[in-house]
């Protein structure tokens, strides 16, 4: 033990000795004095920033200027700018947010009193009262609580991105403390670990009257958490502020760099390099010049007294190259650069397609520096539970007794329109005054069947009514609310009580329902819980007549292994649905129940205790024990649980599957739900060849099923050479697609194949150092990969893993806190907005509310914007290399003294102005394909993925094409010129005419050649490209001018010179010439490469061009339409059993110990019967007719009953 | 609907703009606006290259080279810098009549005006007549700022470096020196003379320029450089503002006279000339060399060969290039196209 922290509460004095953080959060970075020099010392630690400075120093000494030092300070400036605004701004939010949570009211106890305080001021030892539904504030240690036996409940979803309880205990001694007056005067001393991220680890001692106490997480309430039916705790504050496990967790904030910017970079550096050659070159001729003539022309042009040496001359000429030169990467490539992602970021958050109307939320780009890597997303790791599930759990369908009941709403609303629209929703309420309204059920044979009686189907609600380990919650009448452990739990509970079973109630021992509008209590006898072993749960219980019955559900594997074989014809049928739910995707239980006789039970129930009491081996005891009595058992059907994708979930996960994204689901729900919801967002499919399970518990294991999965995989893949176009191994670069015309392979691509399915423990083991490549190389020959039980550290580490050996760009994609780490992991994060939960938006780049958005973030946004800032980049670097590589010819014919060739004000304003615009508007609005194209057609995707758009490749034809506009703008001229004249003799070969041709050729071709390249004419361009030209010869015009001249003699040297030169027709002759010869080949070629190695997108547009939208290309490439059809081929294969409880074990051990039980079950029973008999008032009342309500108490045992039931029960009902 | 529009408060405006759907022109390469083009281009290019090939072959030039670095040539002698005041004569003969306006130019090569330190050494304000810059020159004028403590009016190197040759030209008929009317006015920019330069404006011209040198290598101060028109003096002589603008590339000509009055307005008829050339500038310590150049022009100005080649060439080059593409086109063209 290196390190301890002790705390003692209500001692404030001693805990100051330690000097532990204060609750105060601080994410913000400046404050307003130290905003100005932090931020310009941050801007500064750019490297661009600071070679741009020292460029500005250089300009100001004046045997080096060649420039005017205003050329560099103005963008500088503007630069500086902006970022500082941006910054401030965001700082500025932080501030906010901090405040907020800083200026949160807590209760803490001060000296027996209980005293409001800001969070910012809660202290290390403090004790605080929570109340109900309050966030926790620091990571406190339960000291007490309302409930019995100091029980609290906590929702987590903050912190771990679960949702459902969890139940925290006190230690007991503190528990007894109860009341402030007790607890202020606690002053017991913990000693404990030092602050760490781990969410599920605590361990520490409390001391207190000389006694040792073990401290566990079990006794802990981390900052994050809320708490839930719990109307008061009390805490002892252990970690505060910065020192919580949640701000541990949430990990510095990673500055995140795209591709293309890195690429950048290294260009940039490139560059930089060779304009440090070409002012060595440079430097050298002039070194020569100057030996060679320069010494000799001494007479017209005498050498600076302090320069006089060539050497030293040439040093100085290199400096002042290096300052004409450096706008081969001009400073306002980096404002382009953010103006345009900005400008993206705003598409993004306007679009419409990606605002949810429910929540009323809009898509956000929260970082505008990751656009275009957007279209560049080659692995895509999803959470499961909130997003591509909505975490609604509904009952679906049913099997009772042979017969099934009930639609499947999502596959009908797809394919059957019409008589989707013929069915209704069923109305509860004029049945059941009890129901959920939330509740959605469409068939209503199934709510006919129940009001006539039929026994099967009561009993089958009786045994969901009673069968579960949920609790229950009613403040008013009729108000009940349901706490359940799992929601699948919480809707099968919600659906009994619908169809007139509610579950009310219970006690230790009892359950309180009211059945068909008569209330009942049963006995609860025993909770057979549920594990994960078992995979079932079952009740005994007693009914008012005393009969002992045991309910059981269970997945369906081992529940039709236990019943009684009379069984087996009613076997078969449910087998078929549950068949059939299971294609669906629906997650399904089976239920069945058995008589017991009171001998049985007595027998049983000694067993049981007997196993109950033992020492060594207790689970295992207890199993046994439980198995012994679930035999035998009749079966009454099976329900189908609905977990609620998102809106168009399996549509997204097949067209981003068919844009060549992996989709890899990443989730802490248990192995069972992820394979589930693998089916039925069709990740997973019957078709697949093989799915492999890795879950060994030891390094061996999961080595050996590695292995023999990928050996596997790779055989059948050798075996079958009929696949053709089966993913070769290693997979990282996916065979380049073939040209576009024959692509009606596209379907293989998503069927057939293999899948991988990973545990968290085996996880863990394939993680390490040595095992990753061999997990890795297995995951990616996977079609599907799914690892389940994972922590939200092994999602990042799963993350860092591919982007460590990958080299692909990873986008994150989650709603809850336990993504975050995820998410700031991978290139791109993603958070799904408009749920409870705000961590994991707060740590994205870019959050929406649907998963279904992701595929339009990806395939249009995203695609766009990686186009447009390749296009942009390319024509970037090309009008700065033709703009600049001028003056690198000029210097071999003016002595190399870094003369240059345009007009001072021409190069300050050449990048902001006269050529800024243009390539702005391009690079925000230009588009290839219009956006429903690029989600019809996946595979336009591919190009950002293989990076083909902008690479070192691409880069050196644009800057090739910039240097040979260059040799062409300077020769061009200087052969015409030189012994050019005027009409009336004037020679046209003077400096600044030659200046303004050059400069007016330039912008000339430059413009042309954005002309060229916008693929995409809005107004805007148009009113770009002309405004450029027209602002070109307005400002030059201007400055030209003689009133201006007037003003400042001193500054505008070119007086008379854009009148006198662009009055020559030679000068235009000139001019065109010179645009010929740089844009005719460009024009050759690309016609050319149009026409023998079109694109797909060059092939979309033309077809756009030639025939109306949606005919043409041949039935292969709608392959992609048929995506959701595809669902319809998926029916009938093997069945999965979904029963998908809470991830621990549930309540009933808490429940049969009744620690969890406030009321008195007296109290229980009078509340409970008091409600059903205002209810079944309303009834009579409602009724005409004289109604004799009869209600079987248990059908099963009281068959005469059932006729009567029915008949009377239709009277009463049909009253209204 | 107003109701609606509250509910979805967040919901982005749905506008052509925000929703990218402006409508917009996606221009297309394809065959039938590129070949025809390439072919109209290349036509065009090649008519004007024809035109422009033809005029520049009517353009006369001549080229009279009078450095005397050859031992043979007259001004071999005047080529030693001590020699001053130096005369020489080049001989030439026209075979044909040069078509007037005959334009007479002095051409220097080697000859660094672009040099960037040279071309900065000059006083703007000075040179726009500020009387102020004339006591106290800009420092970008160093080394030619002052002489001792005075300062030099103007200053710099380009004005200092001054070319100061002068020429007369002669026919020769029947063994008599006809002079040949060199008319200097106008040879300079029109904003350089009205504009840019300007004298103090202080009568006489002289007493502005009380207190000031004139530049080390001039033999005469700025007030008195021509001494047939008073009003040819100081800044705005159009020798100096001819000197002034400076060349672009280290071989260049400047415009020196025009031949425009009197009997060789129409041009100067066949024969034999002689060119009297006052020999001071030397250019030799840099090997440089001093022309004269004689030469008409067109429409479209000097003698320029290039340009009419050059627009044949791509002119060809375009029509080529669209026999190419026409080839492609037809062997690999869509298949969605036909």
């Amino acid at each position: 033990m290196l390190e301890e922290r002790r705390v003692r509460a209500n001692d404030r004095e001693y805990n100051e000795k330690f000097q532990y953080a204060s609750n105060c959060i601080m994410t913000s970075k400046y404050n307003i004095i130290t905003f100005l020099p932090v931020n310009l010392f941050e801007q500064f630690q750019e490297v661009a920033n600071t070679y741009f400075l020292f460029l500005l120093i250089l300009q100001l000494i004046p045997q080096i200027s060649s420039l005017s030092w205003f050329t560099t300070i103005v963008p500088l400036a503007l630069v500086l700018t902006i970022t500082a605004v941006k910054d401030a701004t965001d700082d500025y939010f932080r501030h906010k947010s901090d405040n907020q949570v800083n200026n949160r009211q807590s209760q803490v106890l001060i000296r027996g009193l209980l005293q409001n305080e800001k969070w910012m001021n809660v202290r290390v030892g403090d004790i605080i009262k929570l109340e109900n539904n309050q966030f926790v504030a620091a990571d406190l240690l339960l000291l007490s609580s309302s409930e019995p036996h100091g029980l609290c409940y906590i929702e987590t979803a903050e912190l771990d991105g679960e949702t459902n309880m969890k139940v925290r205990q006190s230690v007991s001694v503190t528990s007894e403390l109860g009341d402030q007056n007790n607890l202020s005067s606690f002053n017991g001393e913990v000693v404990c670990e030092p602050p760490n991220n781990k969410l599920d680890r605590f361990c520490g001692t409390l001391y207190w009257r000389d006694k040792k106490y073990t401290l566990t997480n079990q006794n802990m309430l981390l900052r994050g958490c809320v708490l839930r039916n719990t109307e008061a705790c009390y805490g002892l504050v252990i970690f505060a502020g910065p020192d919580t496990k949640l701000m541990q967790n949430s990990g510095r904030t990673k500055f995140k760099r795209t591709s293309i910017d890195r690429l950048m970079n290294t260009l940039v550096l490139w560059i930089f390099g060779f304009l440090v050659c070409m002012g060595v070159i440079l430097a050298i001729g002039n070194a020569v010049w100057e030996r060679e003539v320069g010494s000799l022309f001494q007479s017209y042009l005498p050498w600076d007294p302090p320069v006089d040496n060539f050497l030293f001359n040439a040093f100085l000429s290199f400096w002042s190259y290096v300052i004409i030169l450096n706008t081969v990467v001009p400073i306002s490539l980096y404002v382009s650069v953010e103006v345009i992602r900005l400008g993206h970021s705003y598409f993004i958050n306007w679009d419409q397609h990606m605002f949810c109307s429910q929540c009323n939320t809009a898509a956000e780009a929260r970082t505008t520096t990751l656009n275009e890597e957007l279209g560049q997303v080659e692995y895509i790791f999803s959470d499961k539970t909130g997003t591509l599930t909505q975490n609604i759990m509904s009952f679906n369908k049913c099997s009772i007794n042979g017969q099934t009941f009930g639609h499947f709403l999502f596959f009908l609303k797809k394919h059957y329109k019409r008589k989707f629209n013929s069915i209704k929703r069923l109305d509860f309420t004029p049945f059941n005054p009890l129901a959920d309204l939330d509740f959605c059920f469409y068939d209503d044979t199934l709510l006919e069947s129940v009001k006539v009686g039929d026994l099967h189907t009561q009993e089958f609600f009786r045994l969901l009514s009673l069968c579960h380990t949920v609790m229950s919650e009613e403040k008013s009448e009729g108000e009940l609310v349901y706490k359940a452990q799992s929601p699948d739990e919480g809707a099968l509970v919600t659906a009994a009580r619908n169809f007139g079973f509610v579950f009310r109630s219970r006690t230790p021992g009892t359950i309180s329902t009211t059945e068909m509008g008569r209330p009942a209590t049963y006995t609860l006898l025993a909770i057979l819980d549920f594990n994960n072993i078992r995979k079932r749960m079952s009740v005994i219980v007693r009914n008012a007549e005393g009969r002992i019955r045991l309910y059981c559900k269970g997945a369906d594997t081992v529940l039709l292994e236990r019943l009684h074989p009379c069984n087996q014809e009613l076997t078969n049928i449910t087998s078929d649905h549950l068949n059939e739910y299971a294609a669906d995707g629906l997650r399904t239980l089976a239920l069945a129940y058995r008589d017991l006789t009171e001998d049985e039970w007595e027998a049983w129930s000694e067993s049981h205790r007997c196993a109950d009491k033992a020492t060594d081996c207790r689970e295992d005891r207890l199993a046994a024990a439980y198995e012994q009595i679930e035999q035998d058992m009749m079966l009454l059907g099976a329900t189908a649980i609905e977990d609620k994708l998102q809106e168009g979930v399996p549509e997204t996960i097949a067209v981003l599957s068919l844009a060549n994204i992996k989709i890899w689901v990443l989730t802490g729900d248990k192995q069972e739900t992820a394979v589930n919801i693998g089916y039925s967002c069709k990740m997973l499919t019957d078709d697949m060849t093989e799915v492999f399970i890795i879950s060994g518990h030891t390094v061996q294991s999961v080595r050996q099923e590695l292995r023999s999965a990928y050996f596997t995989g790779n055989g059948l893949r050798e075996g079958d050479g009929t696949g053709g176009r089966a993913k070769q191994l290693p997979c990282p670069p996916p065979p380049p697609p073939p040209p576009p015309p024959p692509p009606s392979n596209l379907m293989d691509n998503i069927s057939g194949e293999f899948a991988l399915i990973i545990n968290g423990h085996s996880l863990a083991h394939a993680l390490e150092a040595d095992m990753e490549t061999e997990f890795l190389s297995t995951a990616c020959a996977c079609k599907a990969v799914i690892c389940c039980r994972v922590t939200p550290l092994q999602k990042a580490q799963v993350v860092e893993l591919i982007k460590k050996h990958k080299k692909a760009v990873t986008l994150a994609i989650g709603d809850g806190a336990n993504d975050v780490s995820m998410i700031k992991s991978a290139h791109i994060g993603v958070g799904i907005s408009g749920q409870e939960g705000i961590q994991a938006v707060l740590a994205s780049d870019y959050s929406f509310s649907q998963f279904r958005f992701l595929q339009r973030l990806l395939l249009v946004h995203g695609r766009w914007s990686y186009l447009r800032m390749c296009r942009f980049l390319c024509y970037f670097f090309y009008k700065n290399f033709a703009f600049t590589m001028v003056h690198f010819w000029f210097g071999f014919f003016c002595g190399f003294s870094a003369q240059t060739v345009y007009d001072q004000y021409f190069i300050t304003l050449y990048n902001i102005v006269y050529t800024s615009l243009p390539v702005l508007a391009m690079g925000i609005f230009d588009q290839d394909v219009p956006d429903h194209r690029s989600l019809e057609y996946p595979k336009l995707y591919e190009p950002g993925q293989l990076n083909l758009l902008f690479n070192k490749k691409e880069f050196f034809i644009c800057i090739a094409q910039g240097i040979y506009t260059s040799v062409v703008l300077f020769f061009v001229p200087y052969a015409v010129l030189s012994d050019a004249s005027q009409s009336n003799g004037v020679p046209l070969a003077d400096y600044q005419t030659f200046a303004v041709t050059t400069a007016t050729a330039l912008v000339i071709v430059v413009s042309v050649q954005i002309a060229l390249d916008t693929g995409f004419w809005t107004v805007i361009n148009h009113v770009c490209v002309w405004g450029s030209l027209g602002s070109y010869f307005t400002i030059m015009f201007a400055l030209h001018s003689q009133s201006l001249f007037r003003i400042f003699p001193n500054q505008f040297h070119f007086v008379g010179s854009a009148q006198s030169t662009l009055l020559q027709p030679v000068v235009w002759l000139t001019i065109a010439l010179a645009t010929a010869i740089c844009i005719v080949p460009v024009l050759a070629f690309r016609f050319l490469k149009l026409d023998l190695k079109p694109q797909l997108s060059d092939t979309l547009v033309r077809q756009k061009k030639r025939k109306p939208v949606g005919r043409s290309v041949g039935g292969a490439w709608r392959g992609t339409g048929s995506v959701s059809e595809g669902r319809l081929g998926a029916r009938g294969g093997s069945r999965r059993s979904g029963y998908a409880f809470a991830h621990q074990e549930g309540f009933g051990e808490l429940i049969t110990s009744g620690k969890n039980m406030r009321l008195s079950s007296m109290a229980l029973a009078s509340f409970a019967s008091r409600h059903s008999s205002g209810w079944i008032d309303t009834l009579c009342l409602q009724a005409h007719t004289e109604c004799v309500l009869c209600f079987s108490g248990d059908i099963l045992r009281n068959g005469e009953d059932v006729d009567c039931s029915k008949t009377h029960y239709e009277l009463g009902f049909n009253g209204e | 609907m107003v109701k609606q529009e509250k509910e979805f408060v967040n919901r982005p405006d749905n506008t052509a703009f925000t929703q990218q759907r402006l409508p917009a022109w996606q221009p297309m390469l394809s065959a039938g606006i590129i070949i025809p083009g390439f072919v109209l281009i290349g036509l065009a290019f090649i008519g004007i290259g024809v035109a422009l090939f033809v005029t520049s072959q009517s353009i006369q030039v001549l080229e009279v080279d009078y450095t005397g670095v050859e031992q043979s040539s007259p001004c071999f002698k005047c080529s030693d810098p001590d020699v001053k005041n130096c005369v020489c004569k080049m001989e030439f003969n026209i075979d044909s009549l040069f078509k007037g306006p005959v334009f007479f130019y002095y051409g220097l090569s080697n000859y660094f005006q672009n040099y960037r330190g040279y071309g900065v050494s000059k006083d703007p304000n000075q040179l726009s007549g500020d009387l102020d810059s004339f006591k106290v020159p800009s420092d970008s004028c160093a080394p030619y700022e002052y002489v001792g403590k005075t300062p030099i009016v103007p200053c710099g190197s380009v004005a200092n470096s001054m070319f100061n040759d002068s020429f007369k030209l002669y026919q020769i008929v029947s063994g008599a020196k006809i002079q040949v009317t060199l008319d200097g006015k106008g040879i300079a920019w029109w904003t350089d003379y009205n504009v840019k330069y300007r004298n103090p404006s202080v009568t006489p011209l002289k007493n502005a320029f009380n207190g000031t040198v004139k530049p080390t290598f001039w033999s005469k101060p700025a007030y008195e450089l021509d001494p047939t028109d008073p009003a040819n003096n100081g800044f705005i002589n159009q020798d100096f503002l001819v000197w002034m603008r400076r060349a672009a590339l280290p071989n260049f000509r400047k415009l020196y006279r025009r031949i425009t009055e009197g009997d060789y307005a129409k041009g100067l008829p066949a024969g034999n000339y002689s060119l009297e050339i006052a020999y001071n500038y030397p250019v030799l310590s840099f090997d440089g060399r001093k022309k004269v150049v004689l030469s008409n022009v067109s429409w479209m100005g000097g003698k320029n060969e290039f340009l009419g080649i050059a627009y044949l060439v791509i002119g060809s080059m375009c029509v080529v290039m669209s026999i190419v593409m026409l080839i492609v086109y037809a062997k690999f063209k869509f298949p969605e196209e036909e």
